[in-house]
């Protein structure tokens, strides 16, 4: 049996919920006012994800990071794992807001996108 | 004499002239636009955005677009709007002067050296906010390297791609200084706490669940940092814990080792130029005093964004920045009478905190001073009640909006009841 307590952060009631997995994979949930605090405590507890944001390495002087991140959310347990694939990642060619910087990242089926424009526009 | 005629020639005149590019004055200048102002918009840094530029985590723009971007993600589609329209851009241009005329201002911009004058009917401060620093916490012991305010060590590590340290102590558990706690970690560092010296944690929820939890840094409450330690280097912190008037309590000093504290202790709105020209400050805000359509007590000098108080979510910068910029737009002197707004101590603040009464309606954002449960936010006009909200929640890290019927109103007054 599994007992977690944590705080549903779906609205800003922050519900602080208390998940209970039964033997037979039942969840019981208490202190949520509403039924989508049953279904985060849900994802919490059995499938996990979180929105990944880093910055990697360019070969531009003008931005030697560029900001990205996963394009939507990734297994909570590969974070790490995808700093370290980001880690060794370097950038050589200009790329847009959007623009893919690592396809299916570590097979999760989400890729790595651009979160600012490498090329700077003439703005002035 | 030459020179006085060359000046004349090239005095540039503007309706409205936002001064700040981060996302409260991209939305004003767009928005001026729009409204068929002609628009200028001046930025001190080589680069559009603002402190959005740093923001590479995700959680800006749900109200906005109702997407979770990055704050980068988010400056683009601004800056990517600001382009389509048709607004004068000076970047790496400082105001250093403003002078107030009969119709208007003028402008003295200094940009590589060189100055210029410039003349407009209006003014939009959009300058933002500058962090609180670790002088302006009382901490004992000299000032060895490794000592960082939250938003440097954004720049640093986000921008330059540094790392501040490797074993690091955060103080204040204020939003910026909980999103570097993921960020130093996800990037290799280990961070030890988390030291709050209020009981409650000034940061959202959010980031307290998906920052500290996530990775189990943990969270002190009622701790604080009372000396430094090291000489060239940071060495250690002594921590202590404090009592409800926040004083450190002898006896409970712990001793931590680490290289680097990091200190997120809140933002302060930034308004050195309007203070210049005698804009009355709200001391709950620290920014300018306004009406409802964001206009200074100051006729023409409107303000917008953090640099009028700090907010929570980057949304509703822009939408401030909207409406500035629209009113400064259209606008003309309005002769209505100007009206208080009063709240009770249970607010921590209220804007606008002035309404011109020649308005049907009014958009009001509020702080809690302090967490509440089934609390009822009302507001009366005289003994009339003309607005009421029940929130089973309220925090003091966020911010709430609400819209109000103001027709014919003599008096506001804010007054939240709290059921035991
Ligand atoms: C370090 C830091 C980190 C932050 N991180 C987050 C975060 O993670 N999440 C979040 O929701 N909010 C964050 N905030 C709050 C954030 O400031 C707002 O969400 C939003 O970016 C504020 O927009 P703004 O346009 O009012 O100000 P800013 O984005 O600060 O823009 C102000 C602009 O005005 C310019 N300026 C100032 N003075 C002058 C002058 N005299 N002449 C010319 N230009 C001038 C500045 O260079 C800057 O570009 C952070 C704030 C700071 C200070
Ligand atoms: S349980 Fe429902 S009401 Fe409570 S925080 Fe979650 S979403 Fe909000």
């Amino acid at each position: 049996m599994i007992d977690k307590t944590f705080t549903c952060i779906v609205c800003p009631n922050g519900c602080k919920l208390n998940a209970t997995v039964l033997e037979d994979n039942k969840l019981v949930v208490t202190g949520n006012k509403c039924i989508k605090g049953i279904d985060f405590a849900n994802n919490e507890i059995f499938n996990p994800k979180r929105m990944l944001t880093t910055t990697v390495k360019t070969t531009f002087n003008s931005m030697p990071y560029l900001p990205v991140r996963t394009e939507s959310e990734i297994p909570k347990e590969k974070v790490f794992q995808v700093m370290n694939v980001l880690r060794t990642t370097v950038i050589k060619r200009q790329l847009k807001v959007g623009d893919i910087v690592i396809e299916n990242v570590l097979d999760t089926g989400i890729n790595v996108i651009a979160t600012m424009n490498t090329e700077e526009k003439r703005y002035g | 004499m030459k020179t006085a005629i060359f000046f004349w020639v090239k005095k540039m005149k503007y309706d409205v002239t936002v001064i700040g590019a981060g996302p409260a004055g991209l939305a004003a200048a767009i928005s001026a636009d729009k409204n068929g102002a002609k628009v200028l918009l001046i930025e001190r840094e080589d680069k559009l955005g603002g402190v959005l530029k740093q923001c590479i985590h995700d959680g800006f723009g749900l109200i906005k677009y109702g997407e979770k971007l990055s704050g980068c993600e988010y400056a683009n589609r601004s800056i990517d709007e600001l382009m389509k329209r048709d607004v004068s851009l000076k970047l790496r241009t400082f105001v250093s002067k403003v002078t107030k005329k009969k119709d208007g201002f003028n402008l003295l911009l200094s940009s590589s050296g060189k100055l210029e004058n410039i003349e407009t009917k209006k003014i939009i401060f959009a300058t933002g906010c500058r962090e609180r620093t670790p002088k302006q916490v009382a901490i004992h012991g000299s000032r060895p390297a490794g000592v960082f305010t939250a938003g440097l060590a954004q720049y640093y590590l986000n921008v330059n791609g540094q790392m501040p340290g490797r074993k690091c102590v955060i103080l204040g558990s204020g939003d910026i200084g909980l999103i570097m706690a993921r960020r130093l970690t996800l990037e290799g560092a280990s961070v030890l706490g988390v030291y709050e010296a209020k009981d409650s944690p000034s940061g959202l929820t959010r980031n307290i669940y998906q920052c500290l939890e996530d990775f189990d840094i943990p969270l002190y409450l009622s701790h604080t940092v009372t000396r430094l330690h090291g000489r060239n280097r940071l060495e250690g912190v002594t921590i202590s814990k404090v009592d409800e008037k926040m004083e450190p309590i002898n006896g409970t000093e712990e001793y931590v080792s680490c290289d680097t504290l990091i200190v997120s202790v809140g933002l302060i709105p930034e308004n050195e130029l309007p203070k210049t020209l005698d804009v009355p400050m709200s001391k709950y805000t620290k920014g300018a005093i306004v009406n409802q359509y964001y206009e200074t007590l100051v006729n023409g000098i409107y303000a917008c964004g953090n640099a009028l108080h700090v907010n929570d979510l980057v949304d509703y910068v822009s939408e401030s920045g909207e409406e500035a910029g629209k009113f400064a737009a259209i606008r003309d002197k309005s002769d209505a009478e100007t009206i208080d707004v009063n709240f009770t101590s249970d607010f921590g603040y209220v804007v606008p905190q002035k309404i011109v009464k020649d308005s049907e309606t009014a958009t009001f954002y509020f702080r809690t001073s302090r967490i509440r449960e089934n609390a009822v936010v009302k507001v009366y006009n005289k003994d009339e009640e003309i607005f009421r909200k029940k929130y089973l929640n309220l925090k003091p890290p966020e911010m709430e909006k609400i819209k109000v019927n103001i027709e014919d109103v003599s008096e506001i007054r804010f007054v939240m009841e709290v059921s035991k």
